[in-house]
């Protein structure tokens, strides 16, 4: 059954802020094979200009993929997250998620569409920092597909 | 934010220098642990079966996060990425059999945008499959 296209435009609450630790990121660098020692090395971060070790690019969709969970598994949406694939992921970053920062994600369902009987949601998720600036919007693109024989 | 390529000294069609990334299903498990995502078809042969996939495939944002080191390498600071975007085309499928799978990732500038900043289009294969799509990264230099 299509997903009903009035969810659309919605927002959902902001999470409780996730406070980014320096052993986690060293922990997700590690974890790809990352050595870039901005990462890991607050002195070698300062020297590229950071106040500490910033997070690798794609760090932060841990945050934001746990805070689109709010709309994923909104039972008034009903969308069957067992046939769920990612799609697409996009990121446009203000600043680098950095050691220290505690970020708060605020998810929108910026689309929904049918398409030969596959739902596809478009979710937008805004991460600002503790002082309300804003450090990254990640847009994630989900696609829960037909059953079979639908 | 200090990138240590100058926007003046780079082309459209210039080339960043090409890296192939091992993942293995103990870089997987390893991978699950780091991010929190430990769906099973990502270290449970018997499971990614059942859902009809060859075998265990690799996290899609573990193959974006290689992706982009191709870029962050090259540009020096991380910070350097403005924007990243990706689409998951095919899966990187990863054997049991001690060697894994390798991602081979290339990259080229394609576009001068404003304000220091390039265009960079990334191509990431596995077992001789593109398994990124309009794979791109805007990245500004010094």
């Amino acid at each position: 059954m299509a997903l009903d296209q009035s969810f659309v435009g919605r927002t959902y609450p902001p999470t409780a802020p996730y406070e980014v630790g320096r052993e986690k990121i060293r922990e997700f660098a590690e974890a790809i094979g990352d050595a870039n020692p901005a990462y890991t090395d607050t002195e070698a971060a300062k020297a590229l200009g950071h106040s500490d070790v910033i997070a690798p690019p794609t760090f932060v969709f841990a945050i934001t993929f746990k805070a689109a969970g709010a709309v994923i598994e909104d039972p008034q949406l009903g969308l069957d997250y067992s046939r769920v694939v990612h799609g697409d992921q996009k990121f446009a970053y203000t600043r680098p998620v950095r050691a220290g920062d505690r970020l708060s994600v605020t998810s929108t369902i910026e689309a929904i569409k049918s398409l030969a009987g596959n739902d596809i949601l478009d979710i937008r998720g805004e991460v600002h920092d503790a002082s309300g600036e804003h450090v990254v919007t990640a847009w994630t693109k989900l696609v829960s597909r037909a059953p079979e024989g639908a | 934010m200090t990138a240590k390529i100058a926007y003046d000294e780079v082309e459209v069609g210039t080339e960043l220098p090409a890296q192939s990334f091992p993942v293995t299903r103990a870089t997987l498990v390893q991978y699950a642990g780091a991010s929190g995502d430990f769906n099973p078809i990502h270290w449970n042969e018997k499971f990614a079966v059942e859902v009809g996939l060859p075998d265990v495939i690799a996290h899609g944002m573990f193959t974006m996060a290689e992706a982009i080191r191709v870029v962050t390498d090259w540009a020096g600071d991380p910070a350097a990425v403005v924007e990243y975007g990706v689409r998951f085309t095919k899966p990187v499928v990863v054997p049991n059999d001690g060697t894994g799978a390798l991602i081979e990732v290339s990259a080229k500038v394609a576009a001068k945008l404003d304000d220091q900043q390039v265009r960079v289009d990334i191509t990431a294969m596995s077992a001789g499959q593109k398994v990124l799509g309009m794979s791109r990264a805007v990245v500004r230099l010094a």
